[in-house]
C-alpha cells in the first residue's frame, strides 16, 4: 500500500516535471519568434525529456525496493534473534514472518508464534525506517535527474531525438522481459533439479519403475527412505495425455474440421465454430469438476459391469476421455488451417475427375495436409500432458504401471500438484522432485513444440 | 521441327457401361461411402456440441439452487437482558457501538427454543441476522418480532428436495431427525426459499449455507488488475518492437523463439516459477494476488504479443509510408497511426488473454492461492483466492452442501468468461478493418 502511495507520488512529480519542462520549452519558443524551425524540438518533447530523466531512476529504485525491499528486511529482523532460536528457510520462517506481519498490520490478534511479538516492533520499525530512506533517495534521486534534464532545455538540443531513442530503448526492454521469463523457468528448473539430482541418482529417477515420494517422519518406518522412480508418471501421462484423449480427440476433432471446411453451408459453420470455441474457453478446473463428479461414476459402473471388482472410482479412463473433448477444438481448429492451406486446385482437380467429396478428402486433402495434421496433433499432445486441473481433480495419485484404463494412474502434473501443496518441507527429496518433474515436463513440451512448429511451418512454406 | 513421338495406336476402347448392374452397384456403394463419411463428420460435430451442451446441462441443474437459501421464520423478544446490554447505554451517544457488541448468540440460542423440535436446525450464524435486524431498527429492543434466519445446509438440501427419502436412511446420507425437524418446518409454514445473497457477497466458510464467491471474485479482480498492468504494456511494447524496429539478427530471433515457447509452455510450468523465483528467492507474500497476477501476466503476455503482432502487421505499409513521407519520425509513425489503428485487434487478443487468465488454476496452486480464506481480501499483498481456486476447493469439500455451491461458482465464472469473450468477438467483427 505505501508501495503504491509512493508510486503516485513519484508519477505525479513526474507529472510536474513534464509541465515544468514544456512551460519552459513553450516559453524558449516564443523567445525564438514562434517560428516552426527556430526550436529544434515542440515543446511536449521536452517536457517528455525532463520527465524521463526524473522519473527513470525514481522508478528503478523504488521497483528494486518493492521487490528486494521485504527480503532486506527480513533478514534484518531475524538477524536480532540469536542463531538458534532462528526459523529454518521455509515455511517456518514464512509463517513466522506472516504472524509478524499480521500483528504489525493489526489483523491478527494473537500469534501462535512466541517470537512473533518479540519480532513485530523491530519489523515495524525496520520497516518504517528503511521505507523513509527508501522513498527521500527515490524523491532526491528525481529532482536531481529532473533538475538536470530541466537545465538542458536550449533551442538547439535534440530532445524529440532523445526522447524516441528512450522509447526504443523501452520496447526493447519490453521484449527481452521473455527471454528473462524463459531464462528465469530454466534456471530455476534446473537449480532446484540439481539439488534433487544431488538426493536421488539421475538414472533412478529417469528408469526406476516404484515411485513413493513419502520420506518418513521416523528412521525406523517402513520404506522411510522414498521412492522416486519416475517412470510410473511418465507412463500415466502418456497413457493419459497422449493415448485415451488422443483416441478421443484426433477422430472427433479431425472430422469435425473436414466437416466444417468441406460440408458445412457458411452459414451453419458460422453458428458452430464459435461453439467450437466455447468448448475450448471452458476454464479446466470446470473439466475437472465435471469428469470427477459425472463421468467418473459412469466409467466405474461401466468397469464395474464389465466385471473387473477393482474398478477405481479415479480411474484413468475418465480423466483421458474429458480431456480429449477439452483437446478437441484444438486439434479441429489446427486441422481446419491445414486443410484449408491445401491449394484449391488439388481438390478441384480431384472432383473435376469424378471423385466425391469424401474420396477427395481421403485420397487428396488429408494426405496433402497430413504434415500440417501431425504438427497438429503434436502440440496437442503437448498441451495434453502439460494439462494438471482435470487430472489433479479425477485422476489418481497411485502410481500404477498398467494399460488398464478403468484401473488408476498418476500423471507428472499430479504429482507436482500433490508435492508441492499441503505441508511443504524444503530441502527434502520430496518436494524438490517437483522441480524435477517440472524440468523433464519442460523438456518433453519444449521438443514437441519445437519439432511440431518446424513441421508446420516446413508444410506452409511447401504451398506459398 | 521436332519429329513427333511415334505413340502407338490404342486398342479399341469400349465406353463404359455406366447402365451395367456392375458399374450401377459401384456407384451407389461409392455414394453410400460418401454419405456415411458426410454423416460422420456431423456426428463428430454433434458429439462435440452434445458434450458442451451436456456439461451446461448438469451445471445448470446441480448449480441453480446454489443461488437460493432456505430460511426460518422464529419469533424472537430482543430482551435487554438476554442481549446483556444496559438500555440506558443504548439510548446513549454510544448506542450504536453498545448494539453491535451486544450477545446474539444467547438471543438466538434463547429464540431456537421456540422451534422445539426442529431447534438444531438453524445456521450457527444464524444471529448475524438477529444482529443486523436489530442494528437496523434499535426502537425494537425490547420488542417481540419475527426474523427469517438462514437454517443449516442439511435441512437447506431437504427443502430444496436434494435428498432421495425414499432410500434406506442409512444410505441417503440425512438422519431420520433431521427429516422430522424439517418436516416440522415445513408443517409449521416456518419455511421459506429465497434469494441467496450471502452467495456473492461472502467470503468462503466451513459452513455451505454461509460460504459465498464475494472473497473469490474480489480476489481475482485485484489479480486480474496486476496481471493487466503488466501483460498489457509489456505484451504490446514487444508486439512493436518485433514488427517495427527489431533488426533481423539473432536478438529477434531469440525473442522470437522464447514467445512462440512461452505461449506454448504448460502453465503449472508459471506456477514453479512463481514458486521458485518470486516467493523463495524474492520473497514476495505467499498466497497473495500481487504474485499470482505477476505469475499470470507472464503467461499471458505471450497472447498478448502473437495478437498484437498479428493486428499490427495488418496494417497496410502504405499508412506507413504515407506518414514517413510527410516527415513523421519512425516512432510518431507506430504511435500516432499504427497502433490507433491495429487498437481493436490488439484488445481482442488482450481479452482472450485475460480470459485465459481469470479461468486458471495450476499455477496458482503452486503459489499458495488455496489458502482457506474466510475474510475478503484487504489488498494486494494480503492472502487471498480466486474463482477458479474456489470452484477447486469446494469441489473437494465432502460435505453435500457444497456440490450446489461449487456448481453455482461455476456457472458465475462461466457466464464472466463468455461475456468476456463474446466482447472479444463482438469487438473483432465491430472494429476490424479490412485494408
Amino acid at each position: 500500500m505505501k508501495l503504491l502511495i509512493a508510486f503516485a507520488l513519484v508519477l505525479a512529480l513526474a507529472g510536474l516535471a513534464y509541465l515544468a519542462g514544456r512551460a519552459r520549452a513553450v516559453r524558449m519558443t516564443l523567445a525564438a519568434g514562434g517560428r516552426i524551425g527556430a526550436v529544434h524540438s515542440r515543446p511536449a518533447y521536452h517536457g517528455a525529456y525532463v520527465a524521463v530523466l526524473a522519473l527513470a531512476p525514481a522508478l528503478i529504485l523504488l521497483a528494486g525496493w518493492g521487490l528486494m525491499g521485504e527480503g532486506v528486511i527480513e533478514g534484518r529482523v531475524l538477524a536480532t534473534l540469536d542463531a538458534a532460536s532462528q526459523p529454518a528457510p521455509g515455511p517456518d520462517r514464512a509463517a513466522l514472518m506472516n504472524e509478524v506481519r499480521g500483528l504489525v498490520a493489526g489483523d491478527l490478534p494473537q500469534a501462535f508464534n512466541p517470537l512473533a511479538p518479540v519480532l513485530a516492533p523491530r519489523y515495524a520499525a525496520t520497516r518504517a525506517n528503511l521505507d523513509l530512506l527508501a522513498g527521500a533517495l527515490a524523491v532526491a534521486l528525481l529532482c536531481l535527474g529532473g533538475l538536470w534534464g530541466y537545465s538542458r532545455i536550449r533551442p538547439d538540443f535534440r530532445a524529440r531525438n532523445r526522447v524516441e531513442s528512450q522509447v526504443r530503448a523501452l520496447l526493447l526492454l519490453a521484449s527481452v522481459v521473455a527471454i528473462l521469463t524463459t531464462f528465469g523457468i530454466v534456471l530455476s528448473l534446473i537449480f532446484e533439479s540439481i539439488r534433487f539430482f544431488r538426493l536421488v541418482s539421475p538414472i533412478e529417477f529417469l528408469t526406476g519403475l516404484a515411485w513413493s515420494p513419502q520420506t518418513a517422519l521416523r528412521a525406523d518406518q517402513v520404506g522411510s527412505t522414498g521412492a522416486f522412480g519416475a517412470v510410473p508418471l511418465f507412463w500415466g501421462t502418456i497413457f493419459i495425455g497422449a493415448i485415451i484423449a488422443m483416441a478421443v480427440a484426433i477422430p472427433l476433432g479431425l472430422m469435425s474440421a473436414i466437416y466444417l471446411t468441406q460440408y458445412a453451408q457458411p452459414r451453419l459453420r458460422r453458428w458452430l465454430k464459435p461453439v467450437l470455441e466455447l468448448l475450448a474457453g471452458v476454464p479446466t478446473v470446470v473439466y475437472g469438476f465435471f469428469a470427477a463428479l459425472t463421468v467418473a461414476p459412469v466409467v466405474r459402473q461401466i468397469a464395474v459391469a464389465l466385471g473387473m471388482s477393482d474398478a477405481s472410482s479415479d480411474s484413468a479412463l475418465a480423466a483421458g476421455l474429458v480431456m480429449g473433448v477439452m483437446i478437441i477444438p484444438f486439434v479441429s481448429s489446427m486441422a481446419d488451417d491445414a486443410l484449408t492451406a491445401v491449394p484449391r486446385a488439388m481438390r478441384d482437380g480431384s472432383l473435376a475427375m469424378g471423385a466425391t467429396m469424401s474420396e477427395t478428402v481421403k485420397k487428396v486433402m488429408v494426405p496433402a495436409a497430413l504434415p500440417g495434421i501431425i504438427g497438429g496433433v503434436l502440440l496437442a499432445v503437448s498441451r495434453a500432458i502439460g494439462e494438471t486441473m482435470i487430472v489433479v481433480m479425477a485422476a489418481g495419485l497411485a502410481a500404477n504401471l498398467t494399460a488398464n484404463p478403468f484401473s488408476s494412474v498418476t500423471t507428472v502434473t499430479t504429482q507436482i500438484v500433490a508435492l508441492l501443496t499441503g505441508d511443504q518441507e524444503f530441502d527434502s527429496a520430496k518436494t524438490l522432485s517437483a522441480f524435477a518433474l517440472g524440468l523433464v515436463l519442460f523438456g518433453m513440451t519444449l521438443v514437441l513444440n519445437i519439432y511440431a512448429l518446424a513441421v508446420v511451418k516446413r508444410y506452409r512454406e511447401a504451398y506459398e | 521441327m521436332t519429329a513427333m513421338p511415334i505413340i502407338p495406336p490404342l486398342p479399341e476402347r469400349q465406353p463404359t457401361d455406366w447402365t451395367s448392374p456392375a458399374m450401377q452397384a459401384r456407384l451407389a456403394a461409392r455414394y453410400r461411402g460418401e454419405r456415411n463419411f458426410r454423416r460422420m463428420g456431423a456426428a463428430a460435430l454433434l458429439i462435440a456440441a452434445s458434450f458442451l451442451a451436456f456439461l451446461l446441462f448438469t451445471i445448470v441443474r446441480d448449480g441453480w439452487s446454489g443461488f437460493l437459501r432456505t430460511e426460518a421464520r422464529v419469533e424472537v423478544t430482543f430482551t435487554a437482558a438476554t442481549l446483556d446490554v444496559d438500555p440506558a447505554a443504548v439510548a446513549g451517544p454510544n448506542g450504536a457501538a453498545t448494539l453491535a457488541r451486544a450477545d446474539y448468540l444467547a438471543l438466538m440460542n434463547e429464540a431456537a427454543k421456540g422451534l422445539d423440535p426442529a431447534a438444531g436446525t438453524l445456521s450457527d450464524a444464524a444471529w448475524l441476522a438477529l444482529r443486523d435486524r436489530l442494528l437496523a431498527d434499535p426502537a425494537l429492543l425490547g420488542q417481540r418480532v419475527t426474523v427469517w434466519v438462514p437454517v443449516r445446509s442439511t435441512i437447506d438440501l431437504l427443502a430444496k428436495g436434494k435428498y432421495d427419502l425414499s432410500a434406506p436412511a442409512d444410505s441417503r446420507g440425512v438422519s431420520d431427525r433431521e427429516v422430522e425437524a424439517w418436516r416440522w418446518l415445513e408443517r409449521e409454514g416456518r419455511l421459506r426459499t429465497g434469494f441467496n445473497a450471502a452467495f456473492l457477497g461472502n467470503a468462503d466458510s466451513t459452513e455451505p449455507e454461509l460460504a459465498g464467491i464475494g472473497g473469490a471474485a474480489l480476489g481475482s479482480l485485484f489479480t486480474l488488475f496486476i496481471t493487466i498492468i503488466i501483460a498489457f504494456p509489456l505484451g504490446v511494447l514487444s508486439a512493436v518492437w518485433l514488427e517495427e524496429f527489431a533488426p533481423r539478427g539473432r536478438l529477434a530471433d531469440v525473442i522470437e523463439l522464447s514467445i512462440n515457447n512461452l505461449a506454448a509452455v504448460p502453465s503449472i510450468i508459471f506456477g514453479l516459477l512463481g514458486l521458485a523465483f518470486f516467493l523463495n528467492f524474492a520473497g514476495l507474500p505467499r498466497s497473495s494476488p500481487l504474485v499470482g497476477g505477476i505469475t499470470l501476466a507472464l503467461m499471458i503476455m505471450p497472447v498478448i504479443v502473437i495478437a498484437a503482432r498479428v493486428a499490427i502487421k495488418a496494417v497496410p505499409p502504405s499508412i506507413r509510408d504515407a506518414a514517413l513521407g510527410i516527415g513523421a519520425s519512425p516512432i510518431q509513425v507506430v504511435f500516432q497511426h499504427v497502433l490507433p489503428l491495429s487498437l481493436p485487434g490488439i484488445m481482442t487478443g488482450t481479452i482472450i488473454g485475460i480470459a485465459r487468465a481469470l479461468g486458471e488454476t495450476a499455477p496458482l496452486l503452486l503459489i499458495g492461492m488455496r489458502a482457506f480464506v474466510t475474510d475478503v481480501p484487504q489488498g494486494i499483498t494480503a492472502p487471498a483466492t480466486v474463482l477458479p481456486m474456489q470452484v477447486f476447493l469446494w469441489s473437494d469439500d465432502v460435505q453435500r452442501g457444497f456440490v450446489e455451491k461449487t456448481s453455482a461458482a461455476i456457472l458465475v465464472l462461466l457466464v464472466i468468461l463468455i461475456t468476456m469473450n463474446s466482447l472479444a468477438i463482438y469487438l473483432r467483427n465491430r472494429f476490424e478493418r479490412r485494408w
